[in-house]
């Protein structure tokens, strides 16, 4: 110890002196004055020697102040690394501050004081074992940045390490420190990978974004590593962090390019399948299966495309700006324009923004214009924009032209081109030029405005506009030899060398159309040839060698003078012309076979140039990236590829080897459980908080794993035969009406989150396949199918995607019986729906039909006892109450009453159902009495079937569904008749708002484990006595809320669960029944309002009883 | 990702650098000064450069250049995107984001430097976290640290970091509960020669400062919520409520924060009249005149109201860009005081409050640079104005609830309209 402080000191006076001369050589070249140079490196070494004694003082404040002011010189950039001694020493600190600080000090002196930096790694060592996981967080964070090639053995174990650690932020900066360690040393890489892989199976939301960062720097070409977690990263995306979405959307882009077959190519493929249709008709329905694949879109490339839409909506510009590259990329051509307005509003951000969104506007309105046309005036130029800001727009609107809206576009260029910024003014006439090719029915009007120009007093406006017509004149030379006059008449007006250059130009190449003029201007130029500047001297000579071959009688002797000049020019560039123009329209005997063709050589017939944007075939890098702004490739730039003609194997996506939880840390195969539920679920971010609590519940982590990776259907079924029922499953789902979609979409996923504990129970039928599609649309039917029944029968189809593996074999090989059969169907379905907006599909349809008599039969049925395994069970029971709807006096004659029958809605799983009986107190017969207006205006209701005619004192009861989206708003809606209508509301007390759900004790338990913290809510009362015992306890609950009972071990505890019917969340309820009449009300849900709510009324139903 | 980053002040000095990844020598900031100078305005300055090596983007704020050095493909709105929220956070945690003040908080501004990078890649950026990693300086908690030698850096991981809602602190107590929402929109707006509208639209913000114990859970509904169709919003709106029922549910962040922001423009107030515009609350009648040879020109400004539903505008200032030929003016404001700066040519007039009985002129003439010909361009006029308790597009708040909590909070509601990028061609 002692000889390492001595060393230590030894080195220390060398580093100082070594720094201080760094110090001195710094401060030197800003100040002129040397003396003021050895003032200042004195001050410095002053001020670094007592530094040094301050950090090796015993006082902690005296450290921290060190340490501030060592940071301030970091800060500075100035050399402090002769301290690295005295600072490494405090790296076990107690004080956190101060740690952070040498922390800071460490990472950034590591690398050049390696043997020394070497002294602290033990203590970072220990700090990784931490119980507080913001150290070990940081202690690894800290490892990881020591740049020090020695320890890589060291940080590769604390990664791997630190990959399976219980904290989702400790494993978050794990997949960090891989992206550390690889720059450090890349030979680690396939033991990176490891980590990668690992990682990426991850289902917390702070780990994703970056596990898919260190993807895409260490092996970004291993996309096989992407397909088991390309669904679980498509449902997590919207709750991962903003950042962290900017990565995984371009790193799905990628993905999705070399996976999917494209959206764009759709009626070229229509056409070949019409020929050979017509052809070969005996091999058609072979054809027919391969041809639908072309254009029916993958399941998982709409996904990516569903789950990234509402991300337009974030404030975050480079989410934004990725979703709409995505779009650009991916979507089907009629699909893309959805980005366009989210784009637009970026245009009011910061300046930085604005530019390089507008980049990537331009590139995108040279192939569309019409995205962006309707939003033209967006693009207008404001006198306060920045130039570069200015010319973008401009460019945009240039590209958005087209023959309708020229005209004011050609306005708005008449301001620009007068505007005090000149090098706007030229690119706005450059525009014009641009417009004026483009657009042929313009091409005059520019021309003459142009023209008209010329006469501007601005000297570069009016150069831009002589070359811009003289690329104009170009194009079209036959009817313009006025304007050709007009500028030579110009000419000695303008000073500018490339607008005069041009004019001479424009003159040789057309002398044939001003005969007159042309002689006279090159008598001009010859008397002003010595003082032209190079560009215009060229010009002239020719112009000179192009009279000379048209005009030689008058010319010839100008032309000699010209040419003489031009040999003796200081520049060798027209020196070189001169001799060679020469040699090639004077002949003599030297000048060989080529003088012949003179004529043809200078007077040959020249294209036009194209004006054209600078952002044409910009798009060939990927939108949004760096390689785009700065129009060449970016190091570290991952090529888009092209769309694949056949698509890859999508069933390598479907996860099907379920990982061992063995592997991970028990706790860790458990932390997504409920995660991807949510993720589409209403709520917009997810509980990544939970993780922690669900840690200590058990279960096999194959549920979680196939309901992370399913999308709203049972699509991550195991095999592909599935994996097209599935599909039509989707299908149909994406016909039904868009809102049923994502509600319903959280409730199936919901249900498949409880699955689990059927599948010990059951047995997987054959036939559960075929109820598939219907089953996990449509709870009305599984509702039917459990009363039926009263067995498991309805949730099969859940059933088998969660099936283990022990199952699945089984199935597998049972479906693939008969899938011939199956693929077809199921694609004609899919080739039928293709319009995501046709109109119900048969099962709804069929349920609905069904719905009264079943209705009846549900009625009375009370399943107190339903058995454990079924998911959405019959209500416990139904209270006979019911309310006033509708007066017969407001109603003139026409009463209305409703009541809440309690069942599960038959028109969508997400609606509360409602019985409404209407009678007649009136004398004369209703006519049609249905349902009008309803507010909020967002509020979906079921009507029922408009009532042609109501006789006098009959009475009809029809029933109808309400989503009340989980609130206890009342449902304003106008009861109609033929002569008036009627507002009336319905306001749900909150237990009607949830549907019974049947557990058992053990899955309660679980469920209430994930619901703690402020999810729950308790309180104690004293309850009536007559109410302590078992049975009167789950009446009065069972009046207040539709909650099932979940069968107790204790005597003197009572269970009931329930799901809210609109986003399917678990609504737990405990009465614990104590000593005194008291009674503990637990309420365990993550729709804490409505537990709250819920909570009230039991406790007014449980006292008062 | 980000590899180092420079602040170079006006002057073009580097006053603080900070590496994420090994060190990249400050000599990179070369291209950026050579940008600069090319630049004749300090916006001009390019914000992706290209060098041999690395890649600048910068942004500017407050006369500072964020200058972020890049090695590789990165999408550059994402490193545009995290320097203004680094400019945030300092303005968050110092007040102002100055010079000075950095150089003040040098050792604040690296650790939360040090927290919202890691590796180059965003760590915590959510100003509810930091803070509880690291506390702002206030003069009292400068006081206790030197005192009893705390620190003012958090030792465990924010909750917030891991939980259901990463943008609330938890734990907070307030004795005063309240909540105060002030929808603020700015019409940016082109009006041409004639006083005709070429494009009018309206940028709308809903600006909160919730101070609330414990969770609550809010939810914000409006009377018009049509009139919203293009918005973006903060994390904690849940999405898919507003789009089922076009209501702003959330738990909000603590303290001050940007709920939601959105865009009207002309299209969208009317969706069948492509051409019907947005009410524009002033109008300028405007007579501006230079004669060819005279070395005298004319000015005449008058302002009114018009369109205003009755509120008055105030706080209007008017300002333009007059052309370089103008040596000085000599105006007549009936009201406010007006001033003309012969360097940068720039001419403002503060007007206050419009009486719409007597309304505001500017008058007088301007001298013009002797034989010089005459400006090509007559000047554009920027105006500025403020209109208290109305919001030109006609939203309207209809209640906030909250939920989750037990106490009645205080619920406040303001509207503003202002002028944005408001501009009279004349």
């Amino acid at each position: 110890m002692l000889s390492m402080s001595t060393n230590n000191l030894s080195y220390n006076d060398q580093g100082g002196t070594d720094s201080a001369v760094e110090v001195g050589q710094e401060t030197t070249p800003t100040s002129s004055n040397a003396g003021a140079g050895f003032g200042l490196f004195s001050a410095d070494f002053k001020k670094n020697d007592d530094l040094k004694e301050m950090l090796e003082s015993n006082k902690e404040s005296l450290k921290l102040e060190a340490m501030k002011r060592i940071v301030g010189l970091i800060a500075k950039g100035k050399n402090a690394s002769e301290l690295f001694p005295a600072v490494v020493k405090n790296v076990a600190s107690k004080n956190t501050e101060l740690k952070k600080l040498v922390y800071v000090y460490l990472v950034r002196y590591a690398e050049e004081q390696q043997d020394l930096a070497l002294l602290s790694i033990s203590t970072f060592q220990r700090a990784l074992k931490d119980p507080n996981q913001l150290i070990r967080a940081s202690a690894l964070r800290v490892l990881s940045s020591i740049r020090v090639l020695i320890i890589v053995p060291i940080m590769m174990l604390a990664i791997k390490e630190a990959a399976s650690d219980m904290s989702p932020y400790v494993r978050k900066t794990s997949a960090h420190a891989i992206q550390k360690l690889y720059s450090l040393d890349p030979d680690q890489k396939e033991h990176l990978i490891e980590v990668i892989e690992k990682l990426l199976k991850d289902k917390s939301t702070l780990v994703a974004g970056s596990v898919v960062m260190a993807f895409e720097e260490v092996c970004p070409d291993r996309i096989d590593l992407i397909h088991k977690n390309y669904r679980k990263l498509c449902n997590l995306l919207v709750d991962v962090e903003e950042w962290g979405q900017v990565v995984i959307i371009s790193m799905l882009t990628r993905y999705a390019r070399t996976q999917f077959t494209s959206p764009w190519k759709e009626d070229s493929v229509f056409d070949e399948h019409s020929v050979r249709a017509f052809y070969e008709s005996d091999e058609e329905k072979t054809r027919d299966e391969t041809e639908a694949k072309a254009y029916v879109m993958d399941p998982d490339h709409r996904l990516l495309l569903r789950n990234t839409k509402p991300l337009l909506q974030s404030r975050n510009t480079a989410v934004v700006m990725s979703v709409a590259q995505l779009y650009w990329h991916l979507a089907p051509k009629n699909e893309v324009s959805i980005v366009t307005k989210s784009l637009v509003r970026l245009l009011r951000s910061h300046r930085e923004v604005q530019y390089i969104v507008l980049q990537n506007i331009a590139t995108m309105s040279i192939q569309r214009k019409g995205m962006f046309e309707p939003y033209m005036k967006s693009f207008y130029v404001r006198s306060t924009d920045a130039t570069h800001i200015k010319s973008l727009k401009l460019e945009i609107l240039t590209n958005l032209a087209n023959e309708a809206n020229i005209s004011t576009i050609l306005r708005e260029f008449q301001t620009y081109v007068k505007s005090q910024d000149k090098q706007f003014a030229a690119g706005t006439i450059q525009a014009i030029g641009r417009c004026a090719t483009n657009i042929s029915e313009v091409t005059d009007t520019c021309l003459n405005g142009l023209v008209l120009l010329l006469s501007n007093r601005d000297e570069t406006v009016v150069a831009e506009s002589v070359v811009v017509i003289k690329k104009l004149l170009q194009t079209q030379p036959t009817q313009h030899s006025d304007i050709i006059k007009h500028m030579a008449k110009l000419f000695d007006n303008i000073t500018v060398p490339m607008a005069r250059a041009s004019i001479l130009w424009l003159m040789g190449e057309y002398c044939e159309r001003v005969p007159k003029i042309a002689p006279d201007v090159l008598r001009k130029m010859a008397k002003s040839f010595t003082s032209e500047e190079d560009i215009v001297k060229l010009q002239t000579v020719n112009l000179a060698a192009k009279l000379y071959l048209t005009n030689s009688k008058q010319t010839k002797l100008l032309t000699q003078y010209i040419l003489n000049l031009g040999k003796y020019d200081q520049n060798y560039d027209i020196r070189d012309r001169t001799r060679f123009i020469r040699q090639l329209i004077v002949p003599n005997d030297k000048s060989g076979a080529l003088s012949k063709y003179a004529h043809r050589i200078l007077l040959a017939p020249k294209p036009a140039p194209v004006i054209q944007s600078a952002y044409k075939d910009r798009d060939r890098y990927q939108l949004g990236t760096l390689s785009h702004t700065i129009n060449t490739k970016a190091s570290g730039y991952l090529e888009l590829s092209d769309w694949p003609a056949v698509a890859p194997d999508q069933s390598v996506r479907n996860v099907e080897v379920i990982e061992p939880v063995k592997e991970w840390a028990p706790s860790l195969g458990k932390t997504g459980k409920s995660k991807p539920a949510k993720s589409s679920d209403d709520k917009f971010y997810s509980d990544s908080g939970e993780e922690e609590e669900e840690e200590e519940g058990s279960g096999s982590s194959s549920s979680d794993d196939s309901s992370s990776s399913s999308e709203e259907s049972g699509s991550d079924a195991e095999s592909s035969v599935e994996k097209n029922s599935s599909q039509s499953s989707e299908e149909s789902d994406k016909s039904s009406s868009q809102s049923e979609k994502s509600s319903s979409e959280s409730d199936t996923e919901k249900k498949k989150r409880k699955t689990k504990k059927p599948l010990q129970k059951k047995t997987v039928k054959p036939t559960a396949k075929d109820s598939d599609s219907d089953e996990n649309r449509n709870v009305a039917k599984e509702a039917r199918s459990s009363s039926a029944e009263e067995s498991s029968s309805d949730s099969e189809s859940d059933s088998d995607t969660d099936a283990d593996s022990g199952t699945e074999h089984k199935k597998k090989t049972k479906s693939k019986a008969k899938p011939k059969v199956e693929v077809k169907s199921n694609e004609e379905v899919s080739l039928l729906n293709l319009d995501d907006f046709t109109p119900a599909p048969v099962t709804q349809l069929k349920s609905s039909v069904l719905s009264p008599s079943l209705l009846g039969d549900l009625e009375g049925l009370c399943l107190s006892n339903v058995s454990s395994t079924i998911q959405v069970s019959g209500p416990a029971f139904v209270p006979e109450k019911s309310h006033d709807l509708l007066h017969r006096m407001t109603g003139k004659g026409l009463s209305a009453q409703y009541q809440f029958p309690r069942q599960p809605c038959l028109y969508q799983p997400t609606m509360v159902s409602v019985q409404i009986s209407l009678t007649n107190t009136s004398d004369h017969p209703l006519e049609q009495i249905h349902i009008g207006d309803r507010s909020p205006t967002g509020l979906n209701i079921h009507c029922f079937n408009t009532i042609e005619c109501l006789e006098p004192e009959a009475s009809v009861t029809v029933s109808m569904g309400i989503d009340f989206n989980d609130s206890t708003q009342a449902a304003n809606f106008q009861l109609c008749t033929k002569e008036d209508h009627f507002s009336v509301s319905i306001q749900p007390a909150v237990g009607e708002l949830f549907l019974p759900i049947t557990m058992t004790e053990l899955d309660f338990h679980k469920e209430q484990g994930k619901l703690l913290g402020m999810n729950e809510s308790s309180a104690t009362i004293t309850m009536a006595a007559e109410n302590m015992t078992s049975q009167p306890i789950s009446r009065p609950v069972a009046t207040v809320a539709n909650l099932g009972v979940v069968p107790s071990g204790q005597d003197n505890v009572h269970r009931f669960a329930g799901k809210t019917a609109s986003s399917g969340a678990v609504v737990l309820v405990t009465v614990e029944l104590r000593e005194l009449s008291t009674a503990l009300i637990t309420i365990n849900t993550e729709k804490s309002v409505m537990g709250s709510m819920l909570l009230r009324d039991l406790k007014q139903a449980l006292a008062q009883a | 990702m980000i590899h180092s980053l420079f602040l170079v002040n006006s002057s073009g000095d580097i006053f603080l650098e900070k590496h994420w990844k090994s060190v990249v020598s400050r000599s990179v900031c070369d291209y950026f000064f050579e940008a600069q100078e090319r630049a004749s305005e300090p916006e001009n300055v390019p914000p992706v450069i290209p060098t041999p090596h690395h890649y600048l983007i910068s942004v500017l704020r407050h006369s500072i250049y964020f200058v972020a050095v890049i090695q590789s493909e990165v999408p550059p709105l994402f490193v545009i995107e995290f320097l203004h929220r680094v400019v945030d956070t300092f303005q968050d945690y110092f007040g102002v984001c100055t010079e000075a003040a950095i150089k003040d908080n040098v050792v604040v501004v690296y650790e939360l430097l040090e927290e919202m990078l890691d590796n180059g890649f965003p760590l915590a950026t959510e100003s509810n976290i930091l803070k509880e990693l690291i506390k702002p300086p206030t003069i009292l908690r400068t006081v206790v640290n030197t005192i009893t030698g705390s620190t003012n850096v958090g030792e465990q991981l924010p909750t917030g970091q891991l939980s259901v809602v990463p943008w609330r602190r938890t734990g907070v107590k307030y004795t005063n509960n309240e909540a105060y929402f002030d929808v603020v929109e700015e019409i940016d707006a082109i009006i041409d020669k004639s006083g005709s509208t070429i494009t009018a639209e309206i940028q709308g913000v809903i600006d909160a400062c919730v101070k609330l114990t414990g969770m609550p859970d809010l939810t914000l509904s409006f009377m018009n919520p049509r009139l919203l169709d293009d918005v973006s919003f903060h994390p904690c709106v849940r999405f898919k409520r507003w789009e089922a029922e076009r209501i702003l549910s959330f738990i909000p962040p603590d303290g001050n924060f940007r709920l939601l922001s959105y865009h009207v423009s002309s299209q969208n107030l009317h969706p069948l009249r492509s051409t019907s515009l947005v009410a524009i609350p002033v109008y300028v009648k405007h007579n501006i005149t230079f004669r060819e040879g005279s070395s005298q020109g004319r000015f005449e400004l008058t302002l009114g109201p018009k369109q205003t539903m009755g509120k008055g505008v105030e706080a209007v200032l008017v300002s333009s860009q007059l052309p370089r030929g103008v040596l000085n003016t000599n105006l007549n404001p009936t009201q406010g005081t007006y001033t003309f700066d012969p360097v940068t040519k720039l001419l403002s007039w503060d007007v206050g409050k419009i009486n719409p009985q007597k309304l505001p002129s500017l008058k007088g003439s301007m001298s013009l640079q002797a034989g010089a010909s005459k400006p090509d361009e007559n000047p554009t006029i920027n105006i500025q104005f403020k209109i208290q308790q109305s919001a030109l597009s006609g939203l309207k708040v209809n209640r906030l609830d909250m939920y989750g909590e037990k106490y009645k909070p205080f619920k406040g509601i303001k509207y503003m309209t202002k002028a944005g990028k408001f501009q009279v061609r004349t």
